[in-house]
């Protein structure tokens, strides 16, 4: 039973005959909650982003609105709703309103699933993995739809580019989140945690590094940001957008970040299980590092090309993806006995050997990258 | 076997930008710090010094543009008294050449660089507001004499712990870093 199943019942008991009362109360103050901590962490995503951005490039980074900068992301806040909201004169108005909300609304619909502690879960769907799958992918609809109503045709080459990496890079993702699922023998998220004595970032490392790439390329972060190419596409699909829309964009961006790190947290690193400390922390202490090395990764690598971006996926990822599912499928079917440490030494084994091979695959000539 | 067709360079390019991360800021906060500037800066104003001046006008003639005016009359022992000696310096390209043209080192290159004014009549200077002062202090352009007394300009890409750089902290770097620079 989660926490907010037990509030509703504690308030469904004091007031007998007022239980669709009690429901919608509890309802609220989940989804209240939920609203806090996304807004909240984006905005301090945002700001840690910016310091730690600024200190991989030997910079400051802001720092003077408020103790070392922390207010920084509210005046942007400010700054961006209260611009004028401008709609292209030949664009489509009703779908030009609707995407900024298909972009954030899935965003949001994500954490619904998201374990924060052993009971601190909105609902725990036993189909949780799944439903974060198939939420996940409607931003991509958002994307387009954002990308066609700007009349405008960067944001139409963005979009395009959002779809295709979309679908490719779903596919190594589901296969990947199949291993952690084949291991657990089961989709609900409280139990893919409760499973991992040791976190699946060791049990299956190859798994990680597909999973996490392919995130990366969904929530199109840098290296994989070819949809927002500022030295490309201007600033892609958002090009149009201005004031509270762009807000919208901007909240959706940072929210899949957090979304995705969350997921990459539970997944693989054990969510919120950890010593001494509560688990809401080691659970903020997880995504904070997921973010950290998604930070790192988009201050040192350079964007791929929108060829190397689908080679990467379908020549890379996903057979890599598959072989990976094999090796988890076999190792379960036939050594489930055998102690995890042994598996572990093994799976890392292979998943040297298969990057080596696969690495093989992208480097021909001396530098020279061909996909 | 070569691993540098097997992905290395991402990881050698992350671990370049994690050394990043210990090494000090480039970053000068303006107002609150401020670099030494090189020591034959030919900064904002002139320093004049009325003790050493003959009221020859050298300055005057090599000036291009005409900024210098200056105007004497004859004193008692045959001299010349200085009478008036305006700056131009919204006029001034600060070239210098008054200064090198200058038999009396009678004049020099200011070190200060933060002398905007807020009205056009505020940058003429007269020989009052020539003096040296506390703000106003000489540079060592074409002066070697002064130029030996001042310090060595400071970047802080070349920062050195010895030379009075502080020990590299975490996020608090900006409040402790760069008082008195």
């Amino acid at each position: 039973m989660t926490l907010l199943e037990q509030f509703h019942l504690w308030l469904a008991n004091m007031w007998p005959g007022w239980e669709w009362l009690a429901y919608v109360i509890a309802a609220i103050v989940g989804v209240v909650i939920i609203l806090g901590f996304l807004l909240i962490m984006v905005l301090v995503f945002i700001w840690f982003e910016r310091r730690l951005l600024g200190r991989f490039q030997i910079r400051l980074g802001p720092n003077r609105l408020g103790p070392e900068g922390i207010f920084q992301p509210i005046a942007t806040a400010v700054k961006i709703l209260l611009k004028e909201d401008i709609v292209p004169a030949k664009g489509d108005k009703v779908l030009h309103w609707l995407a900024p909300v298909i972009v954030f609304v899935p965003v949001l619909l994500i954490f619904a699933v998201v374990p924060f502690g052993q009971r601190a879960i909105l609902t725990d769907l036993n189909v949780g993995i799944v439903y974060v799958v198939a939420i996940s992918s409607i931003s991509a609809v958002g994307v387009y739809t954002a990308g066609w109503a700007s009349n405008n045709k960067y944001a139409l080459i963005s979009a395009l580019r959002t779809v295709a990496q979309m679908v490719s890079y779903e596919l190594p993702v589901v296969l990947s989140i199949i291993g952690v699922v084949l291991m657990v023998g089961s989709l609900s998220m409280t139990e893919i945690v409760e499973s991992q004595n040791i976190p699946f970032i060791l049990l299956q490392p190859l798994g990680f590094v597909i999973f996490f790439l392919g995130t990366l390329a969904e929530m199109n972060r840098s290296p994989f940001d070819l949809l927002e190419a500022d030295s490309e596409i201007v600033a892609g699909y958002h090009i149009e957008y201005s004031g509270m829309k762009f807000a919208m964009f901007f909240l959706g961006e940072y929210g899949h970040a957090l979304a995705y790190s969350c997921i990459v947290a539970t997944l693989y690193l054990g969510g919120w299980q950890g010593p001494l400390l509560p688990p809401i922390i080691w659970f903020l202490i997880k995504v904070i590092a997921v973010f950290s090395v998604i930070v790192w990764m988009r201050a040192t690598l350079p964007r791929l090309r929108v060829d190397q971006l689908m080679g990467f996926a379908w020549k890379g990822l996903l057979p890599m993806a598959v072989i990976n599912l094999f090796i988890i499928a076999a190792e379960v079917l036939w050594l489930s006995e055998i102690t995890p440490w042994l598996m572990v030494a093994v799976n890392f084994v292979f998943a040297g050997v298969l990057v080596l091979l696969w690495s093989k695959l992208f480097t021909l000539g001396g530098g020279r990258v061909e996909v | 076997m070569k691993f540098e067709r097997y992905g290395v360079g991402v990881a050698k390019g992350m671990v370049v930008t994690f050394k990043h991360l210990f090494r000090p800021p480039i970053t000068v906060q303006y107002p609150e710090e401020k670099l030494i500037v090189s020591r034959r800066i030919r900064g904002n104003e002139l320093v004049w010094y009325p003790d050493k001046c003959t009221g020859c006008a050298t300055c005057a003639k090599s000036c291009p543009q005409g900024n210098i005016e200056i105007a004497t009359h004859v004193g008692d022992k045959n001299n010349y008294v200085v009478d008036k000696f305006e700056v131009d310096t919204g006029r001034c390209m600060f070239c210098g050449l008054c200064v090198e043209a200058c038999p009396f080192d009678a004049l020099a290159m200011g070190r200060s660089y933060e002398r905007a004014q807020y009205r056009r009549r505020d940058v003429i200077l007269s020989k009052e507001q020539l003096l040296i002062s506390d703000i106003r202090q000489p540079s060592g352009y074409a002066r070697p004499k002064i130029e030996a007394t001042l310090p060595k300009q400071s970047l802080l890409i070349y920062w050195d712990r010895e030379e009075g750089g502080q020990k590299l902290s975490w996020l608090g770097l900006s409040k402790k870093r760069g008082r008195g620079v």
